[in-house]
Formats: C-alpha cells, structure tokens, sequence
C-alpha cells in the first residue's frame, strides 16, 4: 500500500514537473502552436499567400553596397532591382533602366530609366540615386568588401585604393576628404539628369550588362541614407525599390518581406508575402519542411539527396560553379605538368560524383561550367567539350616521366589539405585511394577550418587544397582570368604567358567570336598545364513543395521566389 | 561575511581581467582572419576593412582600446554583421539561452533528484536498474543525436511539436528536453550514491531508532544531507547549460548566445568571441558565488574564514 501510494506521488510530481516546465516557457503565447506549427496548408492558402523559406544565416548588411554573401543577397534580391534584371530563362532585360545604349568601344554606357519608378517610402527612383549608390561602394571610408565589383568603372580602382589617414588632425581630415572628392568626382558614373544616368569603364567590358544587375549595382536613396545612415539595419526604417519591401525583421530569428505596391511591375507579383527562417542545420531546415513549416529548401542534407531522386519536389537546378584541387605550382613535383596531369588523369570521377557527391552533379574535364551562352551560338562549356580524359596507364607514364625530369625516383609525402565538410573529407578520401591504386602514390589527408585553409593557400603553405570557385557573373571569364599570373585569385601560383595573352585579348574585345575563341585557347592551355583538377560542376539541389510554382534558378544565384505563387 | 565577500569580489574582478587579456592573446593568435574567403580579395578592399575595424592597430593598442570599451560597456562592434553590434547579440540572445537553460534545470533537477533518490531506496532492484538506465543515456548520449530524435518523432512523425525556432511554447520544449537529459542523468547519479552514503549513517540508524516514520527519515535526514554534494556542483551545471547550449541552440534554430559564440569563433569574429567569453565569464563566476553562499547557509558546519576567527 505504501509503495503504491509513492508511485502515485511519483506520478503526480512527474506532472507537475511537465507543468512547471511550462510555465517556465510561457512566454508571450500560450499553448497554440504558432504559424506554420502544422503541416496542414488547407488553411494558409486560403488566405493571404505567404511563402515560407529559409535564409540559413542572419543577414550581415541588407545593404546593396555593404552585403557580402548569399545570406544578405537572397533577401536583396527580393527587395530591391538594379538597371537590368534576370528573366526565368537568364536573359538580361530592363529593370529600373527601360533602355541603354553602348559607344562604339564599349567604354560609355548610357542608361535611361523608367517613368514614375519608385522607393518603397514613395520617393521617386532617380539617376542620382545611382551614382549616389555605386559611388557609396567605392567610397574607402565605408568599407565595402565587394568595392571591387565597380573596379570596372573608370577611377573606381583609384578611389576605392586611397589609403585613409589615421591622424585626428582635423587640417589633415580636411586635406583628405578634400583628395578624397577629387577622386570620387574622376569615378566614371554620372547621373545627366533624374532619368539619365551615363557610366564611363576603365576598360571594355562585355559582360558589363550582366553585373548591373548585380546586387552592388543596385541604387539606394540618397535621401534615406544620408538621413539614415542605419537604415538597413531594421524593418521600420528599410526602404527598397524592388517587388517586396521588409516588413519584419526579428534579428537571429527571421525576416518578413512584403509585396511592394510602388513596385512598376506589381500586378506580375503573386505572393502577398515571404517569410524567412534564419536555420543554419540543413537537417533541422530540411525537418520543417517535411513537417510543412517551410515551403522549399535549399541546401538538402548530403546524406537526403540520395533518398530524393524520384520525389516529384526535388529539383536540380544549374550553378555556375566548378569543385576542384590547388595545386602548389611552386613545390616539387607539382611544378611538372606531366606530374599534375598524372593525378587528374587517374581520378574517376564519375564514381565521386555518383557515389561518394550524390548530388546530380556533372563530372569536370575541363574548368567552365556549362550554362554560359556563347552569345548566339550555343553553350560555351559544351563548345569546348572535354579538355582531358582519364586514363590511368598514360597517368602512370606521364607521372614516371615527371618525377624523372624532377630527378626524383618515387613521389614524395603529400597531403591534400581540406575545410571541415563531411562532403569535402569523403571526396579526398576518395581520391586519397585512386591514387593509391592507380599510381601506388600515399598521399595523407588534412582537415584544417576554412579560414586556415583560405590563410594556407594564399600564403603558398600547401601541396593540394580542396577549392571551388562561383562564378560572379554569367561569363566565362569569371573562371578563366583567375589563373593569370598576377591574379589576386591565383592560389595555384601558376604563370603562362600565353594563357595570360589570351585572357588579354578577351578582356579588351567587344567582339563575342574573338572573345570566346581566346578564352577557348586559354583553357585549352589551362588542362593541358593542369595547374588545377577539376572534379565536378556543382548543381543547386533543392526541394519545393508542389503547391508553389514559378521558382526559377538563374545559374549564379539562389533560386528565385520573386514570381513565385502558391496554388490551391 | 562582508570581507569574505570583498575579498571574493576582488578575486573575481582579477579573473575577468585574465580572461579577458589570455581570450585576446590567443585569439590574436590563432590563424586566419575575419575577412578571408575563398580566393583573395584586392589589398585596397582588405585595407579598407582592417582600418574600418582598427585592425590595423598595434596589437597593444586594439587591447586598450577593448579595455576602454568595456569599462563603458560596449563590447564592439561584430565584423560579420554590420546589423547587429555585441552588445545587440548579448542583449537579445542572452535572455533565450537562460530561459532555454532555466527551464531545462526546471526539468534537470527535480527528475535528477527523483530519479538519485528512487535508485538508491530500491538498490539493485528494478526502480534502481532503470534509473540509472536513464542516467547512462543521459550522459552518453549527446545532446545534438537525442535533439535530432526527439525532432524526428515528436515532431516530424508525430507532429506534437514544431521542429524549429523560438515562437511559442511549444518551440520550447523538444529543446528543453535535449537539453536537460545530460545534467539530469549527472544529477541522478550523484543523488544516488550521496543517499546511499547517507543512509548508512550513524544519525539514520538514531532517526529509525527512535520510532521516527521510513518517510520521514528519509525525507527530514536522508535527503536533506544527501541533497548537499549536488547543491555544489549545481552552479557549474545551472552555468553549464546556460552558457553551453550552442549545439541545442543551433539544431533548434533558437537564437541564443551559444550560436553566437560558436560563429564568432568559425568566423574569426573577435569582438563576438572576446565579448561572450568575457560575457559567460562574469556569469560563471557570479554562480559559483552564489553557490557558495548557498552552501554555507544549507550546511552551518561550513563557516566562512572571515568569520571564525
């Protein structure tokens, strides 16, 4: 009897406990589960159309000019639009500018925007507002980190370079802001009048369409900034000239964008509003999806992708990015190309991307992606076709070989070092055994945090490194002048004139055949000199609930919600 | 009391100041940097950044300038977010670590004693073999494995509970749960073996001796003495859980400190690590003070040696 009676003490406190954790929890709701606690979307669709995404990380800057990454990005892109615009189909068309014309040499830039375009506060979108924007960028005082995106303007390098005095001398400040203005009035951006805005490149510069629609291209109201200076930094004070304005923005926690009603093109805008979660776990985001708090994910869990293939919800959209290996072109035996050539030709990799990737991505055998348009005449990747192949007996010669004419008998210790990634360490560990079995080589395995990694190679401290590149703008150049010898981008240490010569010529012409036909023969000479192995083009795997329709994914970005809809 | 006090305080002031310059000295010394990314970026836009932050700073002269800053309690600026400063971080993530580690001792220690006083009352008898089952588990089993089971069922399968963020209620528990299973099953172990210890007391044998009821004697003797060695430890572990969330914090999407800290710390964000580690120091020495306090006022053999001389 008394032992029952203690179990039922038990049991009661047991409850009590569960209540009083409640109550500990009780914060400003009670027991309702709050929106989107259900998977049931019967109720929501009915109503207004809010979309449900996650933007993995807290924004740093909703700032065009001080954003940094996809996390800050995915949000400007919804909110604010630059003088052109990507269509579904990656075409660039008008956005606030409804025409443009070109100087012969491709050096003048003269954009005309639309009538009666406005700020989400009702202030009317101007060409000052423009230049007010792009000069913020290249401004040193501000600090931007992606200033050398405008480094395409005439005396942006120049303005944005100046070294800032550390004096608190206040003649000194007056000297330097003085030299400061001289510099910013030399930028080569001009707005004629409220609707003319004429912008003058240090260089030619074909892709220069694509990178005004480019979110450091994007204006911001003088107005707002100067009586503002942190104005980006909360919904109430946010003021944008795209389809959605914010609305809400709980820090660390999640952000709210709304249809824009002074937006030109609203009546193309369906969703009412879009909502984001700021998850960092891909498996948590992935979790509420299944459990309907989140409407599409992207990126899908490595270890789910596999799971997905036939799923009606998974999409596998293109991305303008290549997986590749360093190598440290500066250290024996790496600095022989028939060395280098050995290793990339004994790497199947077919089997990493099926096997070990598993994220529909395209084996590499040569360093663009594909999705590029080589102006009219088709895709530039598929153009070139495959630089390399695989063939494990001629990697076997051209590796004896190489360490010969390095005068070594056998291949000395190496390792590959890589960031902390579940992904990256089972490709190199992949690749760690076909080489051992195809060239008998022990290569060892370093897994080092990406900011050593970055710190590494930029200082030459490595053999091979684990790297990938995103290309900024829909060119190949955005690849190909990464290798020249003094590019800042040049981890491989790699020089040749002759690439260095085409990339020249393909940097100063305006002609799409000559450009192309240049960068073609530079790549050529890039995987015969193999200064790095490419192993596979990304994809942009993701899942989207069947309801929602009009996403698109242009190649260089995040997929798009902008003309997105929720259906019945 | 007072001196004792005084004398504890200054001690503490002393540690934070250690923390604060060895949290530097290291930082500064681990390699990489904040504004590293993949293929470097031009020397002018790296220049501009360093002296926008005053990284370019001697290194003696950004520790002063630090130290200025947090005598007026402005812990900086972060270098990864020009939307939030550390004091923001501080301000709105440090109530939702505590409420999170609050309420997750609420579950701990009233389960933890249950369970310790329950398996030492039925020695190797079932009652003792579950609880300690589930004191095993508790402790080896981590929390980020039992969050992403605990998300699965109650939430994916069963849809009793949402999977993420900190809206409501019910966002609250699943990470509450995670949280408290490690300290629980500590608190449990400890319970036990402190009461088993107790029971064969001298005192106990009197108690019983004297006619007093099993319950009482139990709950007036045993528990009582017993409940002193997890009264010790429970500072660290209210600490523990409070400022070592960062695994339940970043599985539930809860935007807490703990997150904020283990980014700081990827991102080489050092005004975020300088500024939670100082953060997290105060309130780990502010508990263990407390818990001494309290130690000495449940157990009056314990004097303080201001006092008794």
């Amino acid at each position: 009897m008394k032992k029952k009676s203690f179990y039922s003490f038990f049991a009661v406190f047991l409850a009590a406990m569960l209540m009083l954790a409640g109550c500990f929890g009780g914060k400003e709701e009670t027991a309702k589960p709050a929106d989107g606690d259900s998977g049931k979307k019967t109720e929501e669709t009915k109503g207004p159309k809010v979309l449900k995404l996650n933007n993995t990380e807290e924004p740093g800057a909703l700032h065009p000019g001080l954003a940094q990454g996809t996390h800050d990005s995915w949000i400007l892109e919804g909110t604010f639009e630059g003088l052109t615009k990507k269509t579904p189909e990656g075409k660039i068309v008008e956005g606030m500018a409804e025409k443009w014309e070109t100087s012969e040499d491709g050096l003048t830039w003269t954009f005309h925007l639309r009538d009666g375009i406005k700020w989400s506060n009702g202030d009317p979108v101007t060409a000052e507002d423009f230049e007010y924007a792009w000069k913020f960028v290249l401004n040193p005082k501000n600090a931007s980190t992606y200033a050398y995106q405008l480094y395409y303007l005439k005396g942006g390098t120049e303005f944005n370079s100046f070294k800032l005095t550390k004096s608190k001398d206040s003649k000194k400040l007056a000297e330097q802001d003085k030299k400061l203005k001289e510099l910013e009035d030399k930028v080569g951006v001009k707005a004629k009048d409220e609707k003319t805005l004429e912008v003058t490149l240090a260089s030619s510069t074909p892709y220069f369409l694509d990178l005004t629609s480019f979110y450091t291209y994007y204006p911001i109201s003088k107005k707002v900034q100067e009586a503002t200076p942190k104005w980006y930094t909360e919904a109430s004070t946010f003021v944008s000239n795209g389809p959605f304005k914010l609305t809400e923005w709980k820090h660390k926690e999640s952000l709210k964008i709304e249809k824009n009603e002074n937006y030109y093109d609203k009546d193309n805008i369906k969703l009412d509003a879009v909502t984001f979660a700021v998850i960092d776990q891909e498996t948590t985001a992935y979790q509420m999806y299944q459990n309907g708090e989140l409407d599409m994910v992207y990126p899908i869990p490595q270890d789910v992708l596999p799971t997905l293939k036939d799923n009606k919800e998974f999409h596998n959209g293109p991305d303008l990015s290549t997986y590749y290996f360093n190598l440290n072109n500066k250290v024996k035996p790496f600095n022989n190309a028939k060395v280098r050539k050995a290793l990339a030709m004994a790497i199947d990799r077919k089997t990493i991307v099926e096997n070990v990737a598993q994220g529909g991505q395209q084996p590499a055998y040569s360093i663009v992606p594909p999705g590029i348009p080589e102006g009219d005449n088709g895709d530039y990747q598929e153009n070139g076709g495959d630089l390399f192949s695989e063939n494990v007996d001629e990697a076997k010669k051209l590796l004896t070989e190489g360490l010969k004419e390095e005068g070594l008998s056998k291949m000395p210790k190496f390792s590959i070092v890589y960031n902390t990634n579940e992904a990256h360490k089972k490709i190199a560990e992949a690749i760690q055994e076909m080489w051992r079995k195809n060239l008998d080589i022990n290569v060892t395995l370093e897994n080092v945090e990406f900011q050593v990694k970055i710190d590494r190679e930029h200082a030459g401290d490595y053999q091979i490194s684990r790297a990938g590149w995103i290309g900024d703008y829909v060119d190949p150049m955005t690849f190909m002048d990464l290798w020249v010898s003094d590019g800042p981008y040049n981890d491989a240490k790699w020089s040749n004139k002759e690439y260095d010569q085409y990339i020249k010529v393909a940097k100063e012409s305006m002609d799409t055949a000559t450009r192309m036909d240049a960068m073609h023969k530079a790549e050529k000479i890039l995987m015969d000199e193999m200064p790095v192995l490419p192993i596979y083009f990304y994809t942009k795997p993701y899942v989207l609930k069947e309801n929602v329709t009009g996403f698109f994914t242009p190649i260089n970005r995040y997929p798009q919600y902008i003309y997105a809809d929720i259906e019945n | 009391m007072l001196r004792y006090s005084l004398n504890r305080l200054f001690w503490a002031i002393i540690t934070i100041w250690a923390v604060i310059t060895i949290t530097f000295i290291v930082m500064h010394s681990i390699p990489g940097n904040p504004f590293a990314r993949e293929g470097a970026m031009p020397k002018a836009v790296y220049d501009n950044l360093q002296a926008y932050y005053n990284l370019d700073k001697p290194k003696v002269v950004q520790y002063f300038l630090y130290l200025k800053g947090l005598l007026h309690f402005d812990f900086g600026p972060s270098l990864k977010s020009q939307s939030i400063t550390v004091n923001d971080y501080i301000r709105t993530g440090f109530p939702i670590s505590l409420h999170l580690g609050l309420q997750a001792m609420a579950i701990a220690i009233p389960f933890g004693l249950i369970f310790g006083v329950v398996a030492s009352l039925f020695k190797n008898r079932w009652p003792d073999y579950v609880s300690m089952i589930l004191a095993i588990i508790g402790i080896s089993v981590p929390s980020f494995i039992l969050a992403t089971v605990l998300i699965n069922y109650f939430a994916v399968e069963w849809k009793l509970f949402p999977v993420a963020t900190w809206k409501s209620w019910a966002h609250t528990v699943l990470p509450s749960i995670s949280l408290a299973l490690s300290p629980m099953a500590f608190i449990a172990r400890l319970m036990r073996s402190s009461m088993l210890e107790v029971m064969g007391q001298d005192y106990i044998l009197t108690a019983k001796a004297k006619g007093l009821g099993k319950s009482m004697v139990i709950i007036k003797h045993a528990i009582r003495n017993a409940i002193l060695p997890v009264v010790t430890v429970l500072g660290i572990l209210i600490a523990n859980v409070v400022t070592g969330s960062f695994i339940v914090e970043s599985i539930f999407g809860i935007p807490g400190m703990g997150e904020m800290f283990v980014k700081g710390i990827f991102n080489r964000d050092y005004p975020v690590i300088l500024g939670s580690t100082v953060f997290y120091s105060v309130i780990l020495i502010l508990l263990i003070f407390i818990v001494d306090i309290a130690y000495t006022w449940i157990d009056p053999r314990i004097k303080v040696s201001g006092e008794s001389k």
